[in-house]
Formats: structure tokens, C-alpha cells, sequence
């Protein structure tokens, strides 16, 4: 009975060492996760300008750009996972793969051969351990992803998008990645960086106005080759920043909802522990009762 | 001479300036490009140099840039830059 007790007491302690670090852990994630948005919110104007600036050269000259035009001479796809580092993120890593690997279904029901990219640590597991060769792998800095690393992504990408089919060049780029909605809501997604779609006048054409004629300095092939490795690399970064925004918002929910539920064990502990102690002083006083009965009897 | 330009002069990780002005003046790979209220849209690469916001609202400000782009369209100007020493920029948003 007192070994029963005793294995409570230490349930209780090993639980209520949980819990602190899950508190900590959520702690740390509601802090940084103000930093995250702010990134976000910072690098959208960069991303909307670029964005603009290219679907005006798309819309208003008639370029033939290969960056721009779709090519299907080598039947490869390339992918790029991005995913958490650590875990302790809830559903997070795990919805983005799942994405994944409905996009990559699809791809290779249209007959595309899959050339795979992984950022953050738990992609990078997933692939290898189910022995699939990764093109690229960057990890480290999922939670605070810097410039470099995205450039260094589009680099990546934009070299395989070049390649001849010999090369392993590839057709399509897509990225898979989270979408930071708001605290509350992420959305795992798909999203094809190249060929370009450009979606014309995001936000042109504001009063049924006449396009305007661009001049374009010094070309616009020129200027198209200049943007272009740029809108990539906005477009990589501020999906890196999303999805930063994001983990840390499924790490302070899923931390959140660990404490409570480490105090839930708790107090359910507690209850059987008291339980047992109480019984195991009704068990001694009848002892001592009966023991004493027996003497008086005799 | 209209209305003042808009303008945003943006850096990947933030936004550098935004609001109103007369005159930009940003370095083109073709050279120096003035823009006033009722240019034509442009869209022009930018080589290393300094771009120059003039009179506006509050003082004029010039942002040393290492490339970037201008676009104008109807009196709203976008400058996308590539700031200068990306090391000196890197600092406070690493702490």
C-alpha cells in the first residue's frame, strides 16, 4: 500500500516537471512569435511591390521570357518541404508533409518524376528515413529563417529550373509550406513558384482605368532577368517567414494544451494518491482496532 | 504640377519610406532618372548609387543602395531596393 503511494508521489513530480518546461516552451513561443508577424508584416510591402512590378511586365509587353514560359522537356518537378525543426509544434510538420505527399502523388499520377528539396530538420527525417533521396536540405533556422538561407534556397531552385533535362532540370517548382492566417489558423499549401502565373492586375485597374504603356529601362528582357531571380527569393523568404510565423503559433497552441493537460494528470494523481493514503491509514487503524480487540478478548 | 508623388522606397525586411514627395531621383543602370507628378510609367532597373527623395512632407531623405528597381505608375512610385551593407542592416533584427 505505501509502495502505491509512492509510485503517485513520483508521477506527480515527474508531470509537474513537464509541465514546467511546457509552460516554458509555450512562454517562448508566444514571445517570439510576436517577432515572427512583425517580419511578415515587414517583408509584405517587398513582396507586393516585386509581385506588382512583374505582372505589369508580364501584362504589358509581349516578352518571351523561358522564366516565364512553361517548358515540359524533362518530366521532373521539383518540390520544396518546408517544415519545422523540432517538434513539439502539434499537427504542424505533420500537415505539411501530409501536403506534400498529396502533391506528390498528384505530380507522379501526371507522370512527373519527383526531385525533392526538405527545409527544417523533421522534413529532412521524414526523406531519409524513407530512403528518398533529398536534391537539397537546409536546416537550423526554421524558426528565424535569415535572407541568406532564402537566397540560397532560390539559388538552389532556380539553378535545377535552368538545367537541361541532362542535368536534372526540372519542369515545375513547387513549394510546400504554412500559411500564417492569423494566431489561431494556419494552412498548409501548395504553391508553384515557377512558370510564373501571373495573376494580372492584383491591384492595377483600379477605376476601369486604361492600362498604362510602361517604358521599360533598358528592356524589358533586361528588366524581366533582373526581377525574376528576386521575385523568387521574396517569394521563398516570405514563405520561410510564414511558415516561422506559423510554427511558433502551433507550438505555443500545442504547449498550451500539453500544460493543461500535464495539470489534468496531475490532479488526477493527486486524487489517487490521497486515495491510497487515506486507505492506508484505514487499513492501520483497523489494524490496531482489531489488533487491540484480539488482545481483549484473549 | 499636380499632386505630390507617392512614395515607397522598400527593402526586403521592412519598409525604408513611405509618403508623399515632389521629385525622386534614382541612379538607373542608363543613368540618373528624375521622376515628377505625370511621368510616364516606367519600370527601371537600378544599379549602385543613391536614391534621393525630394520635398517631402517631412525632410528629404537618400538611401545608399546597392541594386534594386523604380516603378512608377500614376504618381505612385515603388523603389525596391537592395540596401547597402546588408551586415550593418543584419544586426538589430538579430537580437
Amino acid at each position: 500500500m505505501a509502495g502505491q503511494q509512492r509510485v503517485y508521489r513520483q508521477k506527480i513530480k515527474a508531470t509537474s516537471s513537464l509541465k514546467k518546461i511546457f509552460r516554458a516552451m509555450e512562454l517562448i513561443a508566444a514571445s517570439r512569435i510576436g517577432k515572427a508577424r512583425l517580419r511578415v508584416e515587414q517583408a509584405t510591402p517587398y513582396a507586393r511591390a516585386i509581385t506588382r512590378s512583374i505582372s505589369a511586365v508580364a501584362a504589358h509587353s509581349s516578352v518571351d521570357h523561358p522564366l516565364t514560359t512553361p517548358r515540359t522537356d524533362t518530366g521532373r518537378a521539383a518540390v520544396l518541404v518546408i517544415s519545422a525543426d523540432r517538434g513539439m509544434a502539434g499537427a504542424y510538420s505533420a500537415n505539411v508533409i501530409r501536403e506534400a505527399e498529396r502533391l506528390r502523388g498528384r505530380l507522379q499520377a501526371d507522370g512527373k518524376e519527383i526531385v525533392q528539396f526538405a527545409a527544417g530538420r523533421r522534413a529532412v527525417s521524414y526523406y531519409s528515413f524513407r530512403r528518398r533521396e533529398l536534391a537539397g536540405q537546409w536546416t537550423g533556422a526554421s524558426d528565424a529563417p535569415d535572407r541568406e538561407t532564402a537566397r540560397d534556397m532560390a539559388r538552389a531552385l532556380f539553378a535545377r529550373f535552368q538545367a537541361s533535362a541532362e542535368d536534372g532540370g526540372v519542369d515545375e517548382i513547387y513549394i510546400v509550406g504554412t500559411r500564417f492566417v492569423s494566431m489561431v489558423t494556419q494552412q498548409a499549401m501548395v504553391l508553384r513558384l515557377l512558370p510564373l502565373e501571373i495573376v494580372e492586375g492584383v491591384e492595377e485597374t483600379e477605376e476601369g482605368e486604361l492600362e498604362p504603356l510602361y517604358d521599360f529601362e533598358p528592356s524589358p528582357e533586361l528588366v524581366l532577368d533582373a526581377l525574376l531571380p528576386r521575385y523568387i527569393e521574396s517569394r521563398i523568404f516570405s514563405s520561410l517567414l510564414h511558415c516561422a510565423a506559423s510554427e511558433l503559433a502551433s507550438r505555443q497552441r500545442a504547449m498550451n494544451t500539453a500544460t493543461s493537460n500535464a495539470e489534468d494528470i496531475i490532479r488526477n494523481y493527486t486524487r489517487l494518491a490521497n486515495q491510497a493514503r487515506q486507505a492506508e491509514i484505514t487499513q492501520e487503524i483497523s489494524e490496531i482496532v482489531s489488533g487491540a480487540d484480539a488482545l481483549a478478548a484473549s | 504640377m499636380a499632386g505630390p508623388l507617392t512614395v515607397d522606397v522598400v527593402a526586403p525586411d521592412r519598409v525604408l519610406w513611405s509618403g508623399t514627395a515632389e521629385r525622386l531621383v534614382a541612379p538607373t543602370v542608363e543613368g540618373e532618372i528624375g521622376l515628377l507628378t505625370g511621368h510616364e510609367p516606367v519600370l527601371s532597373v537600378l544599379r549602385a548609387g543613391t536614391v534621393r527623395v525630394r520635398g517631402g512632407a517631412d525632410v528629404d531623405a537618400e538611401f545608399p543602395i546597392a541594386s534594386g528597381f523604380v516603378s512608377f505608375d500614376r504618381d505612385v512610385v515603388t523603389v525596391v531596393v537592395e540596401p547597402v551593407a546588408p551586415s550593418e542592416e543584419k544586426a538589430p533584427a538579430a537580437s
